[in-house]
């Protein structure tokens, strides 16, 4: 029989986590407040909450000043195209190792993980130097290359553990049935498959926007995607909060929704399905 | 039974993925090898000469070197001890019966999701600025005098800021643990006598351990590298003050143009990371058989 949590409890339990809550969702919370009000009443002490007047001007100079949409493009195309590439070269290593391993599958798996590892500092000079010589420093084509290559090991481990939760004996019955290596992966494979490749996806395309080693390093202006935009208010002379705060919440918004329905596919694929 | 016509398929689909994350690996690395035994900066390109371990030595014995260690191991250290020291209890909370939990989950987890730019400025301007910050208010209300957070304590800021990024991320890998915990365990042993401090030191931390350990070898990869939020907020300074190896190696690079002392710096990173890399490795490994 399951325990009877009391009423109070219960309440003791929802304020206190509903107050912790709020605390560490404060300084977003904050941010686009701040991001709906004048300069001057975002710098203002005391600080006003709720009750300023409300303005969507920021949001229009944001985009009017510096040309917001430009690096939100350079963004889709860095995050999305890095993630669809990845997806497109881990799907078949996947499926290989999960439905035909061999004594070494657990080894490159493991390699690939020890690849993950390798810190991006440890290489910043071979990639710059060759980017320089290549002609890739600010492009896109540089970005989702290396973004690409970096998530890579993430992408083919979390498809892997999906995978392997595809019972084989339905790729057996299937077999029986005399369906061809190509049928079995349309009719039957891809239907189970796709809430995995779903959740790859969604988490890749997470962490691709959110990265912010490479494209500091590799881009400036021409390819810069929102994280680099961003880190340029960071210059002292241009100590605009409201702008700052607009064209953050602009920048975070689109991922925070999508991050809110892939938690739980978070843990696992950080985790390398080591807790599930 | 697999044929000898599959085992063949499943190779040539394997192997592109292998050659790039091989290639991705092997020439960088090489080339960071090669690089850090000469003298080559690209200030003055024409010099490029073999000094051999020259640059190790020179990067090692730098005063900045142990500088930035000690801020690396300082940050890791302090970030790892406040997301897991936090994330125990609220993640201990969450898994308590709360109206409107998935709303409370979304609020706790948000924070992961910024990007690292975004959330360092909000915190350097808006909350932490050490006259208009929410902060400085806040510490006025109370008679206090305000903390000039990035001069003051720098590094304490930057970790404050790097906890709140991974604190979620802490507290959703012990919740997800702890809602796998058999809650019938817990009921046994409370129809035992347990008390809720007991039953949470015999059962509930002991299911804890792994996943805790999980959390603090995945947080360590990322933290060894921390990079965005120290150059938008610091710059590495005042001084060496904020600069850990990860800045100090982009700011020989990129910034003194200096690629062999830059690459026998990338070195000590990789070597520092492998270490750790190595535990977790094994332990993931070791769940792929289970």
């Amino acid at each position: 029989m399951a325990r009877m949590p009391t009423r109070r409890r219960i309440a003791l339990s929802t304020i206190a986590a509903w107050l912790v809550g709020f605390l560490i969702f404060f300084p977003i919370l904050w941010m686009v407040l701040a991001s709906f009000k004048t300069e001057l009443e975002a710098f203002a002490i005391p600080p006003s909450f709720l009750f300023f007047d409300w303005t969507l001007e920021n949001y229009v100079t944001v985009q009017g000043r510096s040309d917001y949409l430009h690096h939100a493009f350079n963004s889709v195309v860095v995050a999305g195209g890095s993630t669809l590439i990845a997806l497109l070269i881990a799907i078949p290593a996947a499926w290989s190792m999960a439905f035909s391993p061999t004594k070494r599958t657990k080894d490159v798996l493991l390699w690939m993980l020890s690849t993950k590892m390798m810190p991006a500092v440890g290489v910043l000079v071979p990639i710059y130097l060759i980017y320089r010589d290549f002609g890739l420093l600010d492009s896109l084509t540089g970005l989702v290359i290396i973004l690409c290559l970096g998530n890579l090991p993430i992408v083919v481990w979390m498809l892997f553990t999906y995978f392997k939760e595809i019972p084989r004996d339905i790729l057996e019955a299937a077999r029986m049935d005399g369906a061809t290596i190509g049928r079995e992966l349309i009719y039957v494979l891809t239907p189970m498959a796709v809430p995995g490749l779903a959740s790859t996806l969604l988490l890749n395309l997470i962490l691709a926007w959110n990265e912010a080693f490479w494209t500091l390093n590799l881009s400036t202006l021409q390819a810069a995607p929102l994280t680099v935009f961003i880190a340029s208010y960071s210059s002292p002379e241009g100590l605009f909060w409201a702008k700052l705060s607009a064209a953050s919440t602009l920048a975070i918004a689109p991922i925070l929704v999508l991050g809110w329905f892939s938690q739980r596919q978070l843990v696992r694929g950080l985790t390398f399905g080591a807790v599930k | 039974m697999a044929t000898r016509q599959t085992q063949l398929l499943a190779r040539t689909l394997l192997t592109p993925a292998v050659a790039l994350l091989f290639v991705w690996m092997i020439v960088p690395l090489a080339l960071t090898i090669y690089f850090s035994t000469l003298h080559y900066n690209l200030l003055e390109p024409e010099t490029q000469q073999f000094v051999g371990l020259e640059n190790f030595r020179y990067f090692l014995t730098d005063p900045a070197f142990l500088a930035s260690l000690q801020n690396t191991l300082v940050l890791v250290g302090s970030v790892l001890g406040l997301t897991v020291a936090l994330g125990i209890p609220l993640a201990l909370l969450l898994d308590q019966p709360v109206v409107g939990r998935t709303i409370v989950r979304l609020m706790v987890i948000a924070p992961f999701f910024v990007m690292p730019t975004v959330s360092a400025l909000v915190w350097k301007n808006l909350l932490m600025h050490p006259v208009s910050g929410l902060f400085a208010w806040i510490a006025k209300l109370f008679g206090l005098a305000p903390i000039d957070w990035f001069n003051d304590a720098p590094l304490f800021a930057i970790i404050l800021i790097v906890s709140w990024q991974w604190l979620p991320f802490a507290t959703l890998i012990l919740l997800t643990a702890l809602q796998s915990l058999d809650e019938e365990q817990k009921e046994a042993a409370e129809m035992d006598g347990a008390g809720p401090l007991s039953s949470f030191i015999y059962i509930t931390l002991p299911h804890l351990a792994r996943p805790i350990t999980v959390v603090i070898l995945i947080e360590t990869i990322f933290l060894l590298t921390v990079f965005a939020e120290i150059f938008v907020t610091t710059g590495g300074g005042p001084g060496l003050q904020t600069t850990n190896i990860a800045f100090l190696i982009y700011s020989q690079a990129l910034i003194q143009y200096d690629v062999g002392s830059a690459s026998a710096g990338g070195l000590v990173a990789v070597v520092i990371a492998n270490i750790v890399a190595f535990f977790l490795v094994r332990m993931v490994g070791r769940n792929l058989e289970a």
